[in-house]
């Protein structure tokens, strides 16, 4: 790790430009996987359930969205007005409430009748649910990478040099920040997200104080899916490119983002996010795409070696 | 288990004595099959089957991976994500130790080990490599444990990947297109006879192993050593051990259970399981590449392990042989299948491609992710204790036994 850093310093610092514009791409991607990290931690935090489908619930963000998109009319290349806005805002609500009702839906199917089941048993199930909601993708549109409309403006903002930053980049950065900011203050606030916290921390003592636990734990799965179809979403306007098993990969990147950041914590998982945006961005930048993945999990193995808890994450006691 | 009074048996009864008798029914019967298999197969089809023995004999490795799986997850009670790293491993030892592949490599000779010194080389090496991973990390909790294992069965194949051409060490892996002209396993002598192209029976001074029978045999060795080997280790102290950390870790260590060293074990032996598998089939196949391993066949292994039924091995191997059917013959065979099926009752227009349809083969070809998933699901649902679960769990599901004590002592105290 140290001989990285030694290499990678007299290299940043020839190319300050190269430098700031792979931080800027490395934190828009990172926004996106902290999207989605914060449905695993969600999930996790409240029913220590690895949700392996979480990931293709993202891309079904992006794939339901596309006929919407057809259906509002709207084409590519129109010019940016507040209509165009306006209609993607309505767009993204509805593939939103879609999806939280397919992920409450896969809840309800899948992992509750197991909640008292041998504990890999809901494991293999969510697997199962991976694999059915890629089959069911791949039966609609293909093995094709698909093109996905641009509608975000094409501006750049120059930051000194060479180096820029796009509207683009400051839309997803943006809308990440506030997803995480308003379920924050959701889940500290609000009475359900104190009753997710209490299930979270012993079911059987929330159930006594009177909380519905299936409620519960449904509006974790709702509001984990609210958060994957908006990344889902923001990846399709970013990248304006998806495939149907794009979600295997970036659940992964983004459950490894959650435990980065502790698992079970809110804005460890975004910060989890944004770090692993930024390793991906420089490890691709600066080295070789081939090594990035080794990096992110050898990173990952490295902290909870020697963090197990994660960055944010509570030391909790044994049993 | 009624182990008290039996008749004098043979004396290979010994390596066998104590297990269950339900199981032990299962294994005759098994052995049975699977010698009965090949005769039933070139009988059938009239001699030549050898396509079918082959994929009898790839399904072996599952087998072998799935029993040493188990010993992970279903013995010892660690969740392990990453299993197909230590089958990357073994086959990558074969591989580099028995090709040209290392000439090209900074070393420049080229190494022809035997197989049957590497079958435990690879095993070696396997194992090696999971105490290296498991000394740092089994003091994690269960599901952590989990991820880490995640991370090195990632890490493992793209490190293959990349020690290819171009990369900074050199090339020992071959990189993409991974190695291939591995040596086949020989044997200094053997008897040709009819089974040969109807060959006289003869002597050889050296026997190669290229047919698929040769391999399927090896294969049925293998997996009857695993099983003993696994069955014994179950039932000896260690198991005993295993079982204690995976009811309850605390407790196991309260008396006087070294937990590190048992569960480090654990991983050590499922990790040379994988091994002996990985230089099997590198020696098989002939050829390794990265792509072989990737996190896919980790789950695979794992659903072969929960399906069937943990800690239970003749559940493991139904589970895996049952898997193995499912994915890479019924799944495989079913566009076939089903547009013969469409012409034999008159629905053949279905075949063409019309519009948006894109003709019966590729739609049921689409269909394969969906239809396993759903095959998972199901019987998920229905068996959570998996297709063929071990006596004790059967038990302990059946009357309830929960994780949480009814009385808890410490909050008493």
């Amino acid at each position: 790790m140290a001989i990285l850093l030694v290499l990678f310093i007299p290299r940043a610092a020839s190319d300050p430009s190269f430098f700031v514009q792979i931080l800027v791409y490395g934190l828009a991607n990172g926004a996106i996987y902290a999207l989605i990290a914060l449905g695993y931690t969600m999930v996790y935090g409240i029913i220590e359930l690895i949700n392996f489908a979480h990931g293709d619930v993202f891309t079904l963000g992006a794939f339901v969205s596309l006929p919407l998109i057809g259906a509002f009319g709207l084409t590519e290349g129109q010019s940016a007005s507040l209509g165009l806005y306006a209609a993607l805002l309505v767009i993204a609500i509805i593939v939103m409430l879609i999806l939280g009702g397919v992920n409450v839906l896969i809840e309800r199917i899948a992992y509750r009748p197991l909640r008292h089941a041998p504990r890999l048993a809901p494991l293999i199930t969510a697997v199962g649910m991976s694999f059915i909601l890629e089959g069911a993708m791949y039966i609609w549109r293909g093995a094709n990478n698909i093109h996905y409309p641009d509608f975000l403006p094409a501006g750049r903002i120059s930051l000194g040099g060479s180096a820029s930053i796009g509207y683009k980049d400051l839309i997803v950065i943006a809308l990440a920040v506030v997803f995480v900011v308003v379920l924050t203050t959701f889940i500290n606030r609000s009475k359900l997200g104190k009753a997710m916290r209490a299930t979270a921390q012993d079911q059987d003592a929330a159930q006594l104080m009177g909380i519905d636990i299936n409620r519960t734990i449904a509006a974790t799965f709702f509001i984990g899916a609210i958060l994957a179809g908006a990344g889902g979403i923001i990846f399709g306007l970013y990248f304006n490119t998806v495939r149907f098993d794009l979600g295997f990969q970036a659940g992964l990147f983004a459950f490894t983002a959650a435990v980065f950041g502790g698992i079970g914590n809110i804005q460890g998982a975004a910060i989890g996010g944004l770090f692993i945006g930024l390793v991906k961005a420089y490890s691709d930048g600066y080295f070789t795409s081939q090594l990035t993945d080794v990096w992110i999990f050898s990173i990952l193995i490295l902290v909870l070696v020697f963090r197990p808890t994660g960055l944010l994450g509570m030391r909790v006691p044994e049993k | 288990m009624s182990t008290a009074k039996r008749p004098s048996q043979p004396r290979l009864a010994d390596l066998t004595s104590g297990w269950d008798d339900r199981d032990l029914v299962i294994y005759r019967v098994l052995l049975l099959g699977a010698i009965a298999f090949p005769f039933f197969i070139t009988l059938v089809t009239g001699g030549s089957g050898g396509a079918i023995i082959n994929t009898a004999a790839d399904a072996g490795v599952y087998v072998l991976l799935a029993i040493g799986l188990n010993i992970v997850v279903g013995y010892a009670g660690l969740l392990d994500l990453g299993y197909a790293a230590f089958f990357a491993i073994g086959a990558y030892t074969v591989g580099m130790l028995s090709s040209g592949q290392l000439y090209g490599s900074p070393l420049h000779h080229e190494i022809h080990l035997p197989f049957w010194l590497l079958l435990f080389v690879g095993m070696f090496a396997a194992a090696g490599f999971g105490a290296l991973l498991g000394a740092p990390t089994l003091r994690l909790r269960g599901d952590y444990l989990a991820i880490v294992t995640l991370g090195f069965g990632e890490i493992v194949p793209r490190i293959f990947r990349y020690l290819g051409p171009g990369s900074v060490l050199g090339n020992w892996t071959g990189g993409v297109n991974g190695i291939a002209g591995i040596d086949p396993p020989s044997l200094p002598f053997g008897i040709s006879g009819p089974w040969e192209n109807g060959a006289a029976f003869g002597f050889l001074p050296r026997f190669d192993f290229i047919d698929p029978l040769a391999f399927y045999v090896l294969m049925v060795i293998l997996v009857v050593i695993c099983v003993i080997a696994a069955n014994n280790l179950y039932r000896s102290r260690l198991g005993r051990a295993w079982m204690a950390v995976r009811e309850d870790e605390v407790a196991a260590a309260a008396t006087g259970v070294n937990t590190v060293a048992i569960k480090l074990l654990a991983f050590a032996i499922g990790a040379s399981f994988s091994g002996f598998a990985g230089t099997y089939y590198g020696a098989k196949l002939s050829l390794v590449s990265s792509e072989n391993f990737a996190f896919v066949v980790s789950v695979t292994v794992l659903i072969m392990v929960v399906l069937g039924g943990m800690g239970n091995i003749p559940g493991v191997i139904l589970g895996a042989l049952g898997i193995y059917y499912v994915l890479f013959n019924l799944l495989t065979n079913l566009p076939d299948l089903a547009t013969n099926a469409a012409n034999s009752i008159g629905l053949g227009f279905l075949n063409t491609s019309k519009g948006d349809w894109i003709g019966l083969h590729d739609e049921v070809q689409r269909l394969n992710f969906l239809v396993f998933g759903l095959i998972l699901v199901l019987v998920m649902l229905l068996r959570p204790q998996g297709l063929l679960p071990s006596r004790v769990r059967e038990q302990e599901l059946a009357k309830g036994i929960s994780e949480e004590a009814v009385f808890d002592l410490r909050e008493e105290s």
